[in-house]
Parts: structure tokens; C-alpha cells; sequence
């Protein structure tokens, strides 16, 4: 079942469009992750689906239900916001409560409501405090809390990791995801992280300038990016695009990089139907950093995939768990991930290991992947 | 050892500098209160300014409630109460009202919310000269020439410019998300205000209402103009106690009226003066 459907929704401050068209169909349980940089109109979408804002034009379904003139209190939604938003003057009790009280549930439904949610977020014993005697991850919890209880059709959650610090942030991260197994609730969930986006999601949407660069699962985010942007913005480090020519080799696609430069290097390519259409013709090439590394390395065991090149180092970052590589590929710099051990000599040229059966190519025009 | 030194010097020309303006500051009030304990012969025989022979009390109970003012003879108390009666409520009315049109204009944007915005305030900067005729039109129209209630009135429009601006500057520190999580609570516009806004607002209401306190007791000209006799405002009930001074010099019994009107203005000062300044440079969420 359609648990929320977003068509045609666009938003104009003035003469600026932060929204062209949006069109999401989520599921009922589902996961959805709106990532983008800041700026893209991820949360102003957020706000339209709460009714915290009137979208300029389009259409809300909540359940079936169409919400364009349903204020945000009749809208069985809860929400989750990046500073917490606790009322500063009340306990964690009455914070969690508040919208029950507003509502006129009755004293004891409000009572086992709290009970229960107190319980499952394990902030029983905070219940008499006020939200300024509280830590950061514990007023997250309280958020959540006030967000839970309601049992709402809809979570929708804004940044709500992105004030705490990295370690809290990891785990509050899997509490979430813990949370949503256990509930099966439908979440909209906000946010410029796109570790948060591939992790929790069970489908992401990448948005850019006020539109919907792709909708998909995460792996499909992540090795058939719909575009350039996608494919840098997602990934830390982020896929290395290179120029290229494409050609017809006997065994298949070739990528020709650098051609009549004494670097020239031909990469074997995947099979990729629409690519006929570009022989001889530039392209993009785009490599993950996962998918270059030392010379040697088999990629998921597979001999058969790896191509042996030899290429000049720029520099080294080890962080400790890999060995960051920079690399000349003709004129460009990409980025390799080498185990750690492995650490290469700035200025020389070593043997590198590329699998290229995740090769994305793309159209250097319209940014948009070759399929 | 000489850094220390330095600073001290530094330090006793600092305070005495202070010391200094603050008692030229102070001579008028000084002067007011030591004529209150002397004799009025004393007063007429040496000078204004001077310290009294011995202490005279009789000067404040004559004051309070003897002394003719206006040929009524019963001292300044039955003024006083005149201006508690109109400074509590008008002081209340005000605040209030300054705090929810404060709360709608920091919170509830809607359109032309500066405008609005910009009228109220610029009630403070308007002369009360001015406002006179149209005031003395309204209170005939609503019966309310010559009565307490006529001026609680005024008042509690007046001040509303200045308690609007306090509170809606005060208000603009609360996030907006506390707002939109109130929103889809489900609470509405009255129910914010009383459960999540007004429970932040404690140190702006302490310095509005001090603020309107002051102002609203001190305030002369509306007084003298729309009340007269019995139901006039102390500070209207001084200006003619200053008249008769010509004819009758009463220092003394005089002096102690002045400073018994003064009375609740000091009191707020000094065990409120601390909340004021504090309240002023706080903000409204931790």
C-alpha cells in the first residue's frame, strides 16, 4: 500500500523554483532517505509533507488520504527535528505527552503510551527531568519519544543526528535503523549524510537543485549512479570521473585514456548496451576508489576481472584501516584505496590493480549515465 | 607588586570619579529627604540645604494623611491609592497585551507583520501632547472623563508600544522548530502561547512590567488633564502641592509628600533593578 504520495510537487520563493516537480510514490514500512547537499530542497520537501509549509503546486496522499488542505496537526505525522525542538519549560513527561493532552487522550491510553515508549527507548528514569538537564543523546531519545508515541502513519525525521558528536552519532544511527525493524513504520528521514542515506535506507533519493536526481536502493544508488552528480555525490570518497574516448576492442568496450599521450592507457570495459551509440565518441569514465588498488589484489576473489596498470603516485593519506592513494591517470588525479600496509612512494610509478566490471560511463553533455 | 599598584590607583580614581557623579546626581534627592526631617522654621531660618537639628517625623504622618492638598485635608494617601489603583491594573493590562501581540509578531508571521509592527512601536516615539484631544474625545465618549478607569485605559494602550516591542524582540530568540513541533502536537495559537511561550517569558515580563510600573506612575500629563480633585494621580496631586508652596511654604510637610510619591517607584527599582538588567540581556531558550 501507498503510505505516501508526493505528485508533481514544486515550490517557488519568489522568482526561485526549490522544488520542480517532485514525484515519490513511498511504500508502506519503507525507509526513504532524502539526501542531497544543502540547498536542494530536501527539507522544504519535508516541511510541505508535514504541512508545515503550502507547496506552490501538486498533490499529498498520506495513506490514501489527500492532505493538501489538512492541517499539520490532522495529518497523523510525527516528526523529528534536527535541534529536538523539546519545549524547554516542560519534563520529559509532559514533552512526550503534550500532543496527547492536545489531542484529549484519555488520562490512562496517555499513561500506558508513555509507559511504553519510555520503556523502549530506555528514558524511564528521565521522565522528571527538564530537556536542559539532559545530554545530547538523551534529548535525541526524548525527540524520538515524543515522535513515537503518537504511532503515527507517518515518521518523518530532519537532520536528526546532526547535532550530536561522531560517535553518538554512529550509534544512535543503528538505534534508528533498530527501530524501524522492530516498528515497521514508514519514515521519511532527512538528511546531508550520505553514510546515514546508504545505511538506513531501504530506498534513497539523491535531490539537486529542487529536483529528484534518482530514486532507487541503496546499491543501485551507489554502483548505477542516474548521473554525475549522484555518482560524486555519493560515496566518501566520492567515484572518480575521468575523460575518455570510447572504442571497439576485440574483446569488447575499450576506454581510452590520454590517447597519443606516451601515458595512454586502454581499460577494458564491461558490457554496456547503450554505449554503442559513443564509439569513438568522449565519455566519462567513472571508477569507485574501492575499485582500484594494489597491484595483486583479486576484487571478490575474481582474477578474471582485474586489469594490472602502472601509474604515478601524487600522494598518500594513510587513515589507519587503508591507505588513501593519489594517482595520476593522464592529466587527472583519482583516488585509490590500498590496504594499509601497502604504502607506495610519492613520485613513482607503481602497479595498481583497477576492477572495472562496476565501470560507470556517462554522457559528458547531459551528465546522465550510458546504460 | 607595582602592577598591583597601578591597578589599585586605577581602581580608587575609577570609584572616585563614580562617587562623584553619582552624589551630584543624588543632591536633589538628598536634599528632599533631609528636609522631610526638619522643621519648617529651621528650613526658613537657615537654608534649603542643610542637615537637620533633630529628627522630625511629624513632617511624614502630616504628609500622609493631614496636609491640605486642593483644600481636601487628607494628605497625599487617598493619591497614592489613586495611582495604585490606576498604575497595577494599567501595568498588567499592558504586559499582557505587549506579550501575546509580541508573540504573534515574532511567530506567527503573516503578511505585513513588520508594518503592523512598525505602527505599534511608533506609538512610543509619538508626543503625548498629541494624543490629547483624541483621548479626551474617546474617554467622553465611553464615560470615562475623571475616573481611575478612564486612565487604565489609556494607558494600558499606551504602554502596550513599548511592552510590544520588549516581547516581540524577546520572542524572535525562540526557534521556529519549537513552534512546528507544537504545530503537529496539534496545538493552536492560545494554547502555545500560555503552555510553551509564556513560561519562557519570566525575565521580559519582569522588566515590562517594571518598566510600565515606572513609566505609568510617573506619567503626569494625562493625569492632570482628564482627572481633577479627589480622583487625581499623585503626580498630579505634587504639582499642586509645588503651587502652594507660594502661599503656604511647607517644606518639610511637603518635602516627606515628595518623597512618600516617589516611594513605590524606589522600591521597584531596588528589589527589582537586578531582574531588569538581567532580564534585558537574556535569552529566551538555554
Amino acid at each position: 500500500m501507498s503510505a505516501l504520495q508526493i505528485a508533481n510537487v514544486s515550490k517557488r520563493f519568489g522568482n526561485v523554483d526549490v522544488l520542480k516537480e517532485i514525484n515519490l510514490d513511498i511504500q508502506s514500512g519503507e525507509f526513504v532517505v532524502l539526501v542531497g547537499p544543502s540547498g536542494c530542497g530536501k527539507s522544504t520537501l519535508l516541511s510541505i509533507i508535514a504541512g508545515l509549509e503550502k507547496a506552490t503546486g501538486g498533490d499529498i496522499e498520506i495513506a490514501g488520504r489527500a492532505v493538501n488542505d489538512i492541517p499539520a496537526k490532522d495529518r497523523d505525522i510525527a516528526m523529528v527535528f534536527q535541534s529536538y525542538a523539546l519545549y524547554p519549560t516542560m519534563t520529559v513527561r509532559q514533552n512526550i505527552t503534550f500532543g496527547m493532552r492536545c489531542r484529549g487522550v484519555a488520562q490512562a491510553d496517555q499513561q500506558k503510551a508513555l509507559d511504553d515508549t519510555a520503556k523502549l527507548l530506555q528514558i524511564d528514569h528521565l521522565l522528571d527531568r527538564k530537556p536542559s538537564q539532559l545530554s545530547g543523546g538523551q534529548r535525541q531519545r526524548v525527540a524520538m519519544g515524543r515522535a513515537l508515541v503518537r504511532k503515527p502513519l507517518l515518521f518523518l525525521f530532519d537532520e536528526p543526528l546532526s547535532n550530536l558528536d561522531a560517535k553518538l552519532r554512529v550509534d544512535m544511527r543503528m538505534e534508528i535503523k533498530r527501530l524501524h525493524n522492530r516498528l515497521g513504520a514508514t519514515i521519511v528521514y532527512v538528511t546531508h549524510d550520505q553514510i546515514e542515506a546508504m545505511t538506513l535506507a531501504s530506498r534513497v533519493a539523491v535531490m539537486h537543485r529542487g529536483e529528484v536526481q534518482q530514486f532507487a536502493d541503496p546499491d543501485t544508488i551507489y554502483d548505477k549512479p542516474a548521473n554525475l552528480f549522484v555518482a560524486r555525490f555519493m560515496g566518501s570518497p566520492p567515484m572518480n570521473t575521468v575523460p575518455a574516448e570510447l572504442e571497439a576492442g576485440p574483446a569488447g568496450l575499450v576506454a581510452v585514456i590520454g590517447r597519443g599521450s606516451p601515458d595512454e592507457l586502454k581499460l577494458p570495459l564491461p558490457p554496456i548496451e547503450g554505449a554503442r551509440a559513443y564509439l569513438g565518441k568522449e565519455i566519462i569514465l567513472g571508477i569507485r576508489p574501492e575499485c582500484i588498488a594494489e597491484s595483486g589484489r583479486s576484487f571478490g576473489g575474481d582474477r578474471s576481472s582485474v586489469t594490472e596498470v602502472s601509474l604515478p603516485v601524487e600522494m598518500i593519506e594513510p587513515t589507519g584501516a587503508e591507505t588513501m592513494t593519489v594517482l595520476k591517470l593522464g592529466e587527472h588525479v583519482i583516488l585509490g584505496r590500498l590496504a594499509p600496509d601497502v604504502r607506495p612512494t610519492p613520485g613513482r610509478r607503481h602497479g595498481f590493480a583497477l576492477d572495472l566490471r562496476k565501470a560507470c560511463l556517462f554522457d559528458p553533455k547531459t551528465e546522465w549515465r550510458i546504460q | 607588586m607595582n602592577r598591583t599598584a597601578t591597578l589599585s590607583w586605577n581602581r580608587v580614581a575609577i570609584y572616585a570619579a563614580l562617587i562623584f557623579f553619582s552624589l551630584i546626581y543624588l543632591a536633589p534627592f538628598a536634599v528632599v529627604l533631609l528636609n522631610s526631617v526638619r522643621d519648617v522654621r529651621e528650613i526658613v531660618g537657615s537654608s534649603a540645604i542643610g542637615f537637620p537639628k533633630e529628627l522630625r517625623l511629624s513632617n511624614w504622618s502630616a504628609a500622609w494623611n493631614s496636609y491640605c492638598i486642593n483644600g481636601h485635608c487628607a494628605g497625599i494617601a487617598p493619591f497614592i491609592w489613586n495611582s495604585l489603583a490606576i498604575t497595577v491594573p494599567a501595568t498588567l493590562i499592558s504586559t499582557m497585551l505587549g506579550a501575546l501581540n509580541g508573540y504573534s509578531l515574532a511567530l506567527w508571521r503573516f503578511k505585513g507583520d513588520n508594518f503592523v509592527f512598525a505602527l505599534v512601536v511608533m506609538g512610543i516615539f509619538l508626543p503625548e501632547q498629541m494624543k490629547l484631544i483624541p483621548w479626551a474625545t474617546v474617554l467622553a465618549e465611553l464615560g470615562l472623563s475623571n475616573t481611575a478607569m478612564g486612565l487604565v485605559f489609556i494607558h494600558s494602550i499606551q504602554g502596550m508600544s513599548f511592552a510590544t516591542l520588549f516581547c516581540r524582540n524577546y520572542y524572535l530568540a525562540i526557534p521556529p522548530e519549537l513552534l512546528k513541533a507544537a504545530h503537529i502536537d496539534g496545538a493552536g495559537f492560545f494554547r502555545i502561547f500560555w503552555h510553551i511561550v509564556l513560561p519562557l517569558s519570566p525575565p521580559i515580563l519582569i522588566v515590562t512590567v517594571i518598566w510600565q510600573f515606572t513609566s505609568i506612575w510617573n506619567e503626569f500629563l494625562y493625569g492632570v488633564t482628564f482627572t481633577s480633585g479627589e480622583q487625581q494621580p499623585v503626580t498630579a496631586a505634587l504639582v499642586a502641592l509645588t503651587s502652594q508652596i507660594a502661599q503656604a511654604p511647607e517644606f518639610g510637610i511637603q518635602s516627606a509628600a515628595v518623597v512618600l510619591a516617589a516611594l513605590p517607584t524606589l522600591l521597584v527599582y531596588i528589589f527589582g533593578g537586578r531582574f531588569f538588567v538581567r532580564g534585558l540581556t537574556a535569552g529566551a531558550v538555554k
